[in-house]
């Protein structure tokens, strides 16, 4: 039922601008390489993502090009960038969130069931809006994957991936499993050792003032916006509860309308229907918020610790290199095995310093960027806040208006 | 001022003042059809006894209706010293001991069935001034400590009504005053048909936590919401032009002593009392079988059903409403809260700075939610709770006109059976005793001619009422609705309008950021 007014792909996305919409990200419009999500088609329990790709560059076949693509796929292509010690030095773009339509579902199942019991005004209205409610998570998870893909494309080292060349090109299935129990598994465990390895490297101290300063000021910042998206997300939640009782409301003050025999029934009408459009203005406001704020504090939660992973790796490869430099004074000691230690320590220097060049910008690029799109976020939400709020009081101020002339 | 006089006279204007605390006799026409107020079986005997003889008291002479009343008087004096008085005549004001609050007064009440022209015209003559009475409730002050801790309320008023012995006063009162008062004007009006405005619940959780001491956001909360509605009891009271004038109603805004009404604890003997009169009631209501000939009735009577529902629903939403509000209000406060952290650890200074401001907005924005959760709660909530109150009470007052239908359908029934009782005598051959049975049945059949006569008079009588209080009830309904919700729709105004000044503040902010 519900795939019926959802699989027109094409319907849904045209209100919108077909540029990347980097709501979160600020990003320089790079005419060499273009990447979006021209389309998406919602089927049972996955979601195809259309990618498109305008390029000059000449490793592609084409200037112009499509491919379908699912979220696992995605999540392939970054694991690939991880997983990449060429790419230790760069903050690698955070996977967008696996599409989640469970609850909006069960939702809507629910509903269904329901329909005996309401009112087919009641009935059409509900469904009306948890319709809605599922086209909204499903336009920020293209944006989310779309942003991803952006971000990638930006990148001037990750541009220029081979991975993501395929990912772009391939026009076939690019047969990636999910991973299974072993796998995921194994992801689990490596996670715990990277977080206990990570306080022990956190812990020593960096000659580096910059990356000190980073270090110390990440932890922290990362922390505070968890606490900020979460508690966005509860603000924004009960914003939705309200209208929605503004809804109840709107449709109970119809029925006294139409049932009241004395000049009450007129009032009652009028003031439903204000209920009804202040009500649609309340869910938009929520929405806003939902879009501007919620969504940039959680991309940001997503993106620091990127940038956290970034600093991990470095220490790591500090770590790794002041080890380098004990075995090889250990083995000039011994004398043994010396131009392994060499080699060894040499490779390891190279790295970490590597990585500590690149990680630099990428950090000092982290902050413009996240400046840039806080400004932009917070303007508009502002803009938007007042938009709504003007619109909202117009509203009331026209139908109080018209409720005194009438008194 | 005629409140004690027994028949309401549809267009009869003219009234006099009671001199030496005599009942006040209105001027009955010729044709109004007799109506004592519908009567309890208590007092049914008395009110027989004084209905044959109201009869005389339709002339015109007002000299002559007096005298008589005297007389009247006279009988039950007794009974009528315990009752309330009515009138304004400072004479017979015995203050009711709590007791008599149970035993039927219905015989002397002073509620009159006045057309709604006499209504007007009784004030006027009364007093000469349109309706001018302002009352307050204020000052929850707690007295006592612990369990027998109560919170008493100063209630003001102010008029300019020469009903009132002076224009600004002010007396201290307690919740059980309240309900005590209503009790009382219950048991005088509610069986001949008025709409008596119901008194505000019973709250043993928050009355608790109030004598416990508990100083909190929600014992505030109800302290205030209770104040309020004892304010609206109190206005929606006295703006009933039969209510008004009622003694119980004048010494309560007057007296600086009240007596304790005792009854109106729930666990008393007349609380018990009162909840087995309540099953009774229940079970009675589905057994009468009405034939209604009256379509106005049936109309009216699902009209007020479908209100109810409607009602009770809109309540709930704008419960639930206030409650997310509430919610909302305290989320904003923790998101201000956790932006203002943010702002503090973001290591550019101009997005630092734009976060605390974020921060800023968000707090007095929660401020902003909680006022309104508020103007939802007690304007829009309390007015919805309020009337789904009082339509009980209308309701209520429908079913006392069934009630009134059934006993006079019982006495006709009654009445009907006597006769063929009667009948029968006729035809039996005991000579000696025949007489004797002949004249008591005979004697019977007149008492049960009166009864019926006067069950169809009650019945007549309440319908009528009825339509009248209906009507001045739809009228307040309409009033109230209208007024209490353009007021809340300004508040939703005013709310926007602080909304776009604080978004309008930090606008500039967050372009600042650079």
């Amino acid at each position: 039922m519900m795939q019926e007014g959802l699989d027109d792909g094409p319907d849904f996305l045209s209100e919108e601008d077909r540029g990347p919409r980097a709501v979160n990200v600020d990003l320089e419009m790079d005419a060499t390489l273009q990447v979006d999500i021209s389309d998406a088609l919602s089927e049972r329990d996955k979601v195809k993502f259309t990618v498109h790709t305008k390029s000059t560059l000449p490793n592609f076949k084409q200037n112009e090009f499509s491919v379908v693509r699912q979220h696992e796929e995605f999540i392939w292509l970054h694991d690939s960038f991880v997983e990449n010690e060429d790419y230790a030095g760069y903050i690698i773009p955070p996977a967008p969130p696996r599409p989640d339509f469970d609850a909006s579902r069960e939702k809507l199942q629910k509903l269904g069931e329901g329909e005996g019991s309401m009112t087919k005004e009641e009935f059409t209205k509900m469904k009306q809006e948890l319709e809605a409610e599922y086209l909204a998570i499903f336009k920020k998870t293209v944006a989310m994957h779309e942003v991803f893909l952006c971000r990638v494309a930006a990148h001037p080292i990750l541009r220029k991936d081979l991975n993501f060349h395929v990912f772009l090109e391939y026009n076939q299935d690019l047969s990636v499993r999910g991973k299974n129990k072993k796998e995921k598994l194994e992801d689990f465990f490596k996670n715990v050792v990277k977080s206990a390895d990570g306080v022990l490297v956190a812990g020593v101290k960096d000659v580096d003032d910059f990356f000190e300063h980073e270090k110390t000021f990440l932890l922290e910042y990362h922390n505070r916006v968890k606490d900020a998206s979460a508690k966005c997300d509860r603000m924004i939640r009960s914003h939705k509860n309200a209208s929605d009782d503004m809804n109840r409301i709107a449709s109970s003050l119809y029925t006294l309308g139409t049932q009241d025999s004395t000049d009450l029934c007129k009032f009652f009408l009028k003031v439903s229907e204000l209920f009804e459009k202040t009500r649609k203005i309340e869910a938009r406001v929520a929405a806003d918020e939902d879009l501007k704020l919620a969504d940039l504090l959680k991309y940001y939660l997503r993106e620091s610790q990127a940038a956290k992973d970034l600093l991990y790796r470095r220490s790591r490869g500090l770590v790794d290199y002041e080890n380098a430099n004990k075995a090889l004074d250990k083995a000039r000691a011994k004398n043994r095995d010396v131009l392994q230690a060499e080699t060894n320590q040499q490779l390891c220097c190279h790295k970490f310093e590597k990585i500590s060049e690149s990680a630099k910008q990428e950090l000092i690029d982290f902050k413009t960027r996240r400046v840039a799109a806080f400004r932009k976020n917070l303007v508009e939400l502002a803009e938007l806040e007042l938009k709504h709020a003007k619109g909202n009081l117009q509203l009331l101020q026209s139908c109080v208006g018209v409720l005194k002339g009438n008194t | 001022m005629a409140d004690t006089a027994r028949d309401p006279p549809p267009d009869r204007t003219d009234f006099h003042e009671v001199e030496d605390g005599e009942d006040l006799f209105p001027e009955p026409s010729a044709e109004t059809p007799e109506s004592q107020p519908a009567s309890l079986s208590a007092v049914d005997i008395s009110t027989n006894a004084n209905g044959p003889k109201q009869d005389s008291f339709f002339d015109d002479d007002n000299e002559d209706l007096f005298a008589e009343a005297t007389e009247e008087v006279s009988l039950d004096s007794p009974e009528r010293d315990v009752l309330l008085s009515d009138g304004p005549s400072p004479a017979i004001t015995p203050i009711t001991p709590p007791t008599s609050v149970i035993t039927p007064r219905i015989g002397h009440t002073h509620d009159d069935m006045f057309t709604h022209s006499s209504f007007d015209e009784i004030e006027e003559e009364e007093s000469g001034d349109s309706f001018d009475i302002h009352i307050s409730v204020s000052d929850p002050e707690k007295i006592g400590d612990g369990m027998n801790a109560y919170m008493a309320y100063k209630v003001t008023t102010k008029t300019s009504m020469s009903l009132f012995k002076q224009r600004d006063f002010a007396v201290k009162r307690r919740f059980s005053d309240f309900l005590g008062l209503h009790s009382k004007l219950a048991s005088k009006y509610l069986h001949i048909g008025y709409i008596v405005p119901p008194a505000p619940e019973k709250s043993i959780v928050g009355m608790t936590k109030v004598k416990v001491g508990k100083e909190d956001q929600s014992s505030n909360e109800f302290v205030e919401k209770r104040r309020s509605a004892l304010e609206r009891y109190l206005m929606r009271t006295v703006k009933h032009p039969i209510l008004l004038k009622d003694p119980d109603v004048l010494q309560f805004l007057e007296s600086t002593e009240l007596p304790r009404a005792v009854n109106t604890q729930a666990l008393s003997s007349a609380g018990i009392l009162r909840m087995v009169n309540k099953a009774a009631d229940a079970v009675n209501k589905m057994t009468i079988k009405m034939n209604e000939s009256d379509a106005w009735f049936e109309e009216k009577q699902q009209h007020f059903e479908n209100l109810d529902l409607q009602l009770k629903k809109l309540h709930a939403s704008v419960e639930s409403l206030v409650c997310h509000r509430k919610e909302l209000s305290v989320n904003t406060a923790q998101f201000a809260k956790s932006a203002a952290m943010l702002g503090n650890s973001e290591d550019h200074t101009a997005l630092s700075r734009a976060l605390s401001q974020l921060a800023e907005v968000e707090e007095k924005i929660d401020q902003l939610h909680q006022d309104q959760a508020n103007a939802d709660l007690y304007l829009f909530s309390e007015l919805l709770g309020d009337y789904v109150r009082l339509i009980g009470a209308v309701k209520g007052v429908f079913d006392h006109r069934m009630k009134t239908w059934q006993k006079w359908q019982d006495s006709q029934m009654l009445l009907q059976k006597k006769r063929e009782a009667e009948a029968k005598l006729q035809f039996t051959n005991k000579p000696d005793k025949l007489q004797q049975a002949k004249d008591e049945i005979k004697e019977e059949i007149e008492e049960l001619e009166g009864k019926v006569q006067q069950g169809e008079r009650d019945f007549e009588q309440i319908s009528k009422t009825i339509r009248k209080e209906v009507s001045r009830f739809e009228k307040e309904r309409v009033k109230d609705f209208k007024m209490i919700i353009v007021k809340y729709l300004e508040s939703l105004v005013q709310t926007q309008q602080q909304l776009i000044k604080y978004w309008e503040a930090f606008l500039p902010e967050a372009k600042a950021i650079s």
